[in-house]
């Protein structure tokens, strides 16, 4: 199992979540969080004073996948998020040791 | 004036020296000596008039109160929302009480040139609880009365909204007791005698002849003596807090953080929200002024909106010529400008002039948020020497231009006997202006003066401001005991 983690621009979310709901992903977390790349920030004007704003809105999608899958949604991710542009995000993955559905108790693959 | 119930009606003369259109001039009268002879012709209020009156005392009211809290809320950051809605706030109702108890008879009954005297200290004699009648003050208009109620009450507003605008100077930073002792303060020795030195005067009316006119000018108020004119409170209102506030910045010292960390506003829509109340509670604060529902309240109100117009599209242009952008605080900053800038003109001057004044006071507050803010070096949070003092110093310069008949404006009373308006080969734009400018000096100075020592006295007694652990965590939490927004 892969924990796959993407940051993206706020306004491609929609775009991503049916794309990963196309290919069968069950579930994703979503976090409004701010970061700096290499977009960089931008300045703010306040009558006479400057402001840079060094940390820009991104959001990111966590996802728990089968590792069958996961060069799938790698791509779907890719897909939904990408306008070409500097700050479209990154996508990270990881290796998952162990998922539990706590309703259940099912664990492993059963509970993704 | 001292005209209310009766000093009308006597002869008419010739010229006499030559007085001038103070806007809201008004005084309470005086004696309940001629109470009897003068019952029998007391005038009556025009029920329009009075009306009038009362809606502009409720708009100025809305400025304070949300208008300015919201403006001034929305441009501090969000742990420190609650403590500006709180100063403004508390500050206004202060003084609302203490001008019940004295600052309405100092500033607005006879005394001297400077201050007024106590005959209506407590609000004493403004009616009479068994006859139930009710003293009259005069207006711009020989034997038009207004309840001298109502223009206590409008009145009032007016220095509560002035103390409120001297908050935005030390925000964020000051202590709440501080601030408020300092307002009773600054109030008593600053608003009060420069109210009574602008608008004092005896009323139309008490220019019964000729003989008398020496007479009833020298009891006037110093500036109003010297013939300036400040139609709603360029000088009174605006430059007087402007001054304050900047001492304030300069003596509580500026913000932990200024100039390394972000201040930026936490909601502009808030602002916006608070400058769209302003503009529309300045129609009663500048209309109101004409203390009747003639044509001088329709030239102040037209003024009103022409120039701020013009002085929110003059500071986008400016601010996108500058930087590339018009921005929301900046079309919510030109308005106030603008609207400061018309104050003192607003029935002084003709709709072009208007027009013109909203446009300098536009670029001028422009420069007063930028390059007079970097020059002075003060943290004015939120730039009211830049916005107010700018703008309310070249309105009151430019009222003395623009109310030449030359000019489209309507020139002055030149002779309160007869009511005659000043001609226009007798308009001098240098003389009328001269005058304005020793208007604006003296205010300056002594808005400073006074400040200064009141500042010093708050610091020395409870301290100005908050502990730097406090200003960090805001003051919200540490001075109020609350927070603005969860979650």
């Amino acid at each position: 199992m892969k924990l796959v983690t993407a940051i993206i621009k706020p306004f491609k979310l929609d775009e991503v979540r049916e794309a990963l709901s196309g290919i069968g992903v069950q579930g994703i977390t979503v976090t409004e969080v701010k970061g700096f790349g290499r977009q960089k920030g931008h300045t703010e004007l306040y009558r006479g004073a400057e402001y840079v704003v060094d940390f820009l809105p991104k959001v990111k999608i966590e996802a728990a996948v089968d590792d069958a899958i996961v060069d799938r949604v790698i791509e779907a991710i890719e897909a939904g998020a990408r306008t070409g542009k500097i700050g479209d995000g990154k996508i990270f993955v990881y290796d998952l040791q162990q998922v539990v559905r706590i309703r259940t108790g099912e664990t492993g693959t059963e509970a993704l | 004036m001292k005209a209310n119930l009766k000093s009308w009606a006597v002869g008419l003369g010739l010229l006499g020296t030559a007085a001038l259109a103070l806007a809201q001039t008004a005084a309470p009268e005086a004696a309940a000596a001629v109470a009897e002879a003068a019952a029998a012709a007391a005038p009556v209020p025009n029920k329009g008039d009075t009306g009038w009156m009362m809606v502009s005392t409720l708009l100025v009211l809305m400025m304070a109160v949300p208008g300015l809290a919201l403006f001034y809320g929305g441009l501090v950051r969000s742990k420190n929302m609650l403590s500006v809605l709180m100063q403004v706030m508390v500050t206004f109702s202060l003084i609302l009480v203490l001008w019940f108890i004295y600052g309405y008879s100092l500033a607005f009954t006879e005394g001297n040139a400077f201050v007024g005297g106590f005959d209506r200290l407590f609000m004493r004699g403004v009616w009479d609880n068994v006859a139930g009648t009710f003293a009259n003050a005069a207006t711009f208009s020989k034997g038009v009365y207004i309840p001298e109620i109502v223009f206590a009450a409008f009145q009032a507003t007016f220095a509560g909204i002035t103390g409120a605008l001297i908050v935005g100077a030390f925000a964020e930073r000051a202590k709440f007791s501080a601030v408020l002792l300092f307002m009773a303060l600054w109030f008593t020795f600053s608003y009060v005698p420069v109210a009574h030195m602008v608008w004092f005067w005896m009323g139309p009316d008490a220019y019964a002849s000729k003989e008398v006119v020496d007479e009833m000018t020298s009891k006037a108020g110093l500036i109003w003596q010297w013939g300036a004119l400040d139609f709603a409170g360029g000088t009174v209102v605006h430059i007087n807090a402007a001054v304050a506030g900047l001492v304030g910045a300069f003596m509580i010292g500026k913000r932990v953080g200024y100039g390394r960390e972000s201040m930026a506003p936490h909601s502009l829509t808030l602002t916006m929200v608070g400058a769209a109340l302003l503009w529309v509670g300045w129609f009663g604060f500048n209309a109101g002024s004409a203390l009747e529902a003639n044509g001088f309240a329709a030239l102040a109100f037209i003024n009103t909106m022409i120039a701020t117009a013009a002085a929110l599209l003059a500071w986008c242009v400016g601010e996108a010529l500058m930087r590339g952008k018009a921005s929301m605080l900046g079309a919510a900053s030109g308005a106030v400008a603008g609207l400061v800038a018309i104050t003192p003109a607003a029935g002084n001057v003709g709709i072009g002039g208007a027009l013109i004044i909203g446009l300098i006071g536009g670029f001028g507050g422009l420069w007063g948020v930028n390059g007079l803010k970097k020059l002075l070096g003060a943290d004015d949070s939120l730039d009211v020497f830049g916005v107010h003092g700018v703008c309310g110093i070249l309105g009151a310069l430019l009222t003395g231009v623009f109310n030449s008949p030359s000019l489209g404006g309507p020139g002055f009373v030149a002779d309160w006997v007869t009511a005659a308006m000043v001609t226009p080969t007798d308009f001098s734009i240098g003389a009328q202006t001269w005058v304005q400018a020793k208007a604006v000096g003296l205010t300056v100075l002594w808005s400073a003066v006074v400040s200064v020592i009141a500042y010093k006295v708050v610091d020395l007694t409870i301290g100005l401001r908050v502990s730097e652990e406090e200003e960090r965590e805001g003051l919200d939490i540490t001075s109020h005991g609350e927070s603005a927004y969860h979650g």
